[in-house]
């Protein structure tokens, strides 16, 4: 940035964290507003952190700050805040239209209760994933993370009526809550054969550690993974995946598998990276992350085909791009291979909140989320149909979609780095995808519509959301340089 | 680079009237406004062609990724020149003989307009990615129009199709990929003439295994045997625009990627497969020919025909040499020319009596001698009669084939190529049987009586197939214009 006004990025952090506050506050002490009001108020706030992201960078970090140690604002964090936003203002949006549903599912002392909070939890999180997106010590990832998982405690159980629902959130803290202390145990050992939680400091002691502190670092490192696996819904810790995702409020379950995702990744791909530099560990870290892609590209994209309802599917669908995603962490030898994760995941968020969105419209409208309650919508609804459409092709990747060229940049990463077994494992998944992606395609197009089903009501903001998001997937997929660029420029 | 040019604006043409119908235009006046210019365009752009010159003309695009070498180029030389003819001339018959669409007329001529933008982008991108994806694009609407508007046992068809398309066209991306990264880091580009270039100077050396990914990736989209099972269930439920656009010309996309990209830069790897190739071949031209004598139906019986037909083109592509390699080009021309008109008789037959079973139909001719007339033209083109575009096509792979640079010695003092040619030319006789007997079946022999009050085949599809026969015919009598568009483009490694 050559602006002449030029933003810390901690303060993005901080406004999102005051706006939080102050709306939760606003719906404390104004019972009588609308709201709808608050999610518009935070739709807003976000949008103008949104802009002000542009001008911050990590070159407005004052050198003698004492944070300076353990946050970074380099090019990666930075798009990773944008990316966070991003998410959570897509995540409001749902969550307007989600509210009906939503106050079915709570105590109805009077209307409209609970659903302020429902609001702005979201923006807490947001600023838990920006912090996450910055954190360079293993404390800072630990505190940031614990952030956005504990508000996801609450997010995922949030309708306390609904048995689905409390299930999901149960399932979900007893999961995290292991994580989590996986999570922790990993550092200390790792903590134990380094002295460090620095990964900065780590990176410098490494090559003097010895031989036994090498296995302690290892198993240390594999506990970590392990923690990071259970957030990425990587396979075999994806089990939580499927209930929580089908349970928890739809908004949510976009909001876990996009941004809780992505925030995984991104740690991952910063823990790992101070352990490259003994070739010794990184040949075992690579060897693991190939074992886990390999296996969550099994696992997700076949327990996917049988699956009849949306939630569900794109419960195991997440676990699928997971397997893709690891596919490019284990390309470590390809410059490539850190933009092409990137920009999957870029790619990745725009489809499958415009698959969310299409779905929280329609099932309020039609009352079930299974794949036949979207019968005959071609007909009923055709813009809806067409963008749910346009979604599914871009998870199954078919060209000029963002999801194609994110699937192709992977696959490019991990043939020149030579995983030949990923890739023809990739290839069948891929076709596995065909079937269960066209599958929506079929319901929507080929099936008659049901009887006295008229067209499905969206409202002004969701429409217009919808056709940028929809806009987006072929932007991305043909002009893929405005994301790539903005990583390639370190 | 950026720039917009005229093939540009043929590729978005369709996709424009597409758009158009989808946001209320009127579908059938606009489809046939938009094909028909398509047509006149390319048959512009053939005359503007300078053949003295030659190589890839009116190249205009911008750059996608600078880094990557990608970009959205477009440019055409004699051979994309001959495939777009091809493209645009199916595309106006297929939009023509579109009948009465009583369910969703606008996605049905939408997805029909879609499928020729992808076999147009196609065949006009100079970039291989690009290329790729415009054909890939094609598979989608293919999927929603077999299985909203097939017929027969039409989701089962759909699903398999699609599926054994995504499929093939991903082990294609593969291939594509292995050859990008073969490259030297310096030159890395998707831009065809660079491949090519780089190829002629030697320094992009791909693995043996980005060739046999490239065949077996392009083998399955033009249905080489084993990977054929597609294709005839697929054409027989299809809707009739959407079997004679896809047999027609999007299955020649992968014969037009193998000549395009596997041939300047495998010449090594393909004299090591090449005996496997002419096996495969000959299983398209024997097994698929002999399954497709034992065929009941009309549609069946077309669609393979149409799988074995391409063992002429892989035989003229294997052989490696000036002669069998025009000849595999102009056969894709013809082939495609004359199974799309065979899709629209007999969808016109079916439109007429509801079924394409053997055992029900016969004696038409007495009823309906113009279409009989009409389906005798397609049927001696298909066979390959003198006179039409085929014969020349199949005559050059044979001539070609039996003076193949890649033989090696095999028996009987005859070498392995010539071996193939021999059993190749039995695939003559093979086609001769199969459609004279589905000439007989449908056309001659004893009528039954409710087929009496048939009328005969309506105007738009035999004006639309009129169309077709003429331009075999012209082709068959007079080849030698369009040999000399293909001829040069082909680049002997």
């Amino acid at each position: 940035m050559t602006a002449a006004f030029g933003l810390n990025p901690v303060f993005l952090e901080a406004i999102v964290v005051v706006l939080g506050i102050v709306l939760l506050m606003v719906e404390a002490f104004v019972p009588k507003l609308k709201k709808s009001l608050i999610a518009y108020a935070g739709i807003a706030g976000l949008l103008v952190v949104l802009g002000l992201s542009f001008f911050a960078s990590g070159a407005f970090i004052p050198e003698d700050a004492k944070y300076a140690a353990y946050y970074t604002g380099d090019a990666l964090a930075m798009f990773f805040k944008q990316f966070a936003l991003v998410t959570t203002i897509l995540v409001l949006v749902m969550a307007v239209e989600y509210a009906p549903v939503l106050e079915t599912g709570m105590p109805g002392s009077r209307p409209g209760a609970g659903v302020g909070e429902f609001y702005t939890l979201p923006i807490l999180t947001c600023a838990g994933l920006m912090w996450m997106a910055s954190a360079t010590d293993f404390i800072t990832i630990f505190v940031s993370l614990e952030l956005v998982t504990i508000s996801f405690y609450i997010l995922v159980a949030f309708m306390r009526r609904s048995k689905a629902c409390l299930e999901a959130g149960t399932k979900y803290l007893i999961l995290g809550a292991l994580s989590t202390g996986f999570l922790v145990y990993g550092i200390t050992w790792i903590f134990g054969a380094t002295g460090q939680t620095n990964l900065a400091r780590i990176a410098e002691v490494l090559p003097q550690i010895g031989a036994t502190s090498q296995i302690s670092l290892l198993f240390g490192l594999a506990l970590v993974l392990v923690a990071l696996a259970f957030k990425v819904a990587a396979f075999p810790f994806q089990f939580w995946v499927p209930d929580v995702y089908q349970g928890a409020p739809t908004p949510i379950t976009a909001f876990l598998s996009v941004g809780s995702k992505a925030a995984g990744f991104i740690v991952l791909l910063r823990v790992l990276e101070p352990f490259y530099v003994i070739p010794v560990i990184q040949e075992k870290i690579v060897a693991a992350i190939a074992a886990l892609a390999g296996l969550t590209l099994i696992f997700g994209n076949l327990a996917a085909l049988p699956q009849t309802n949306m939630k569900r599917l794109m419960a195991y669908s997440s676990i699928g791009h997971a397997g893709y995603l690891l596919m490019g962490v284990a390309s470590v030898g390809v410059v490539m291979a850190g933009p092409a994760i990137v920009y999957y995941l870029t790619a990745y968020l725009v489809t499958t909140c415009l698959a969310f969105l299409v779905l929280i419209i329609a099932a309020k409208a039609i009352g079930k989320d299974d794949v036949v309650s979207f019968n005959g919508l071609g007909r009923r609804s055709p813009y809806l149909a067409g963008a749910l459409l346009i979604s599914m092709l871009s998870l199954a990747g078919v060209p000029f979609t963002a999801g194609f060229l994110g699937k192709f940049l992977i696959f490019e990463a991990a043939l020149t780095d030579g995983h030949y077994a990923l890739v023809v494992i990739g290839a069948i998944t891929v076709a596995c995808g065909f079937y269960f992606y066209l599958k929506v395609v079929r319901a929507m197009y080929w099936q008659p519509v049901p009887e006295n089903a008229g067209a499905v009501p969206v409202s002004l903001l969701s429409k217009a959301v919808l056709a940028i998001l929809t806009a987006l997937v072929f932007i991305l997929g043909i002009f893929p340089q405005w994301v790539l660029s903005r990583l390639t420029l370190e | 680079m950026s720039d917009i040019g005229p093939l540009f604006l043929l590729t978005i043409l369709p996709l424009l009237a597409a758009l158009f119908i989808m946001v209320g235009a009127q579908p059938r006046l606009t489809a046939r406004i938009s094909s028909v210019l398509l047509f006149v365009l390319t048959c512009f752009l053939l005359f503007r062609y300078d053949r003295e010159a030659g190589d890839f003309q009116f190249v205009s695009g911008w750059t996608v990724s600078e880094a990557m070498g990608l970009s959205l180029l477009f440019g055409a030389d004699g051979l994309s020149l001959a495939m777009l003819f091809l493209a645009s001339i199916v595309t106006v018959a297929a939009v023509w003989v579109i009948p009465p669409i009583k369910d969703r007329e606008r996605l049905f001529y939408a997805c029909i307009l879609l499928i020729s933008t992808g076999v147009v982008g196609a065949f006009a991108s100079l970039d291989v990615l690009f290329f790729y994806a415009f054909h890939e694009v094609a598979l989608i609407p293919t999927f929603l129009l077999i299985g909203i508007w097939g017929s027969g046992d039409r989701q089962a068809a759909a699903w398999k199709a699609t599926i054994y398309l995504g499929l093939g066209s991903f082990v294609l991306l593969l291939g594509i990929i292995g050859l990008y990264s073969a490259m030297p880091p310096g030159i890395r580009s998707f831009d065809l003439r660079v491949i090519q270039e780089a190829a002629a100077v030697g320094v992009l050396k791909p693995d043996d295994w980005v060739y046999l990914l490239l065949l077996i990736g392009f083998g399955t989209l033009v249905s080489l045997f084993p990977f054929h099972s597609w294709a005839p269930q697929a054409y027989a439920s299809a809707p009739t625009p959407a079997a004679m656009l896809h047999a027609g010309v999007l299955k020649k996309f992968g014969a037009y990627g193998l000549l395009r990209l596997a041939l300047p830069v495998f010449p090594e790897a393909m004299q090591t497969y090449a005996n496997l190739l002419l096996v495969l071949l000959i299983g398209n031209l024997l097994v698929v020919g002999l399954v497709t004598i034992s065929q009941k139906r009309l549609d069946w019986t077309l669609g393979y025909s149409s799988v074995m037909h391409m063992g002429y083109i892989f035989l003229g592509f294997a052989a490696l040499n000036e002669l069998s390699l025009s000849g595999a080009g102009l056969l894709m021309v013809a082939h495609g020319l004359s199974i799309a008109a065979l899709f629209a008789l007999s969808g016109a037959i079916r439109d007429k009596t509801g079924t394409l079973d053997y055992s029900e139909l016969g004696g038409l001719a007495r009823v309906a001698p113009m279409l009989g007339l009409l389906f005798g033209f397609a049927t001696m083109a298909s066979i390959g009669l003198p006179g039409f575009a085929n014969f020349p096509g199949e005559l050059l792979v044979f001539f070609g084939a039996f003076s193949s640079p890649l033989a090696s010695p095999a028996a009987f003092g005859l070498s392995n190529f010539q071996w193939t040619t021999v059993v190749a030319v039995w695939g003559v006789v093979i086609s001769a049987v199969y459609m004279l007997r589905a000439y007989r079946k449908v056309f001659f022999g004893t009528m039954p009586e409710r087929w009496g009050s048939l009328s005969d085949i309506d105007v738009r599809t035999r004006y639309a197939v009129i169309l077709l026969i003429l331009a075999m015919l012209i082709i068959g009598f007079y080849p030698q214009p369009i040999l000399e568009l293909i001829t040069p483009s082909i680049l002997l490694p």
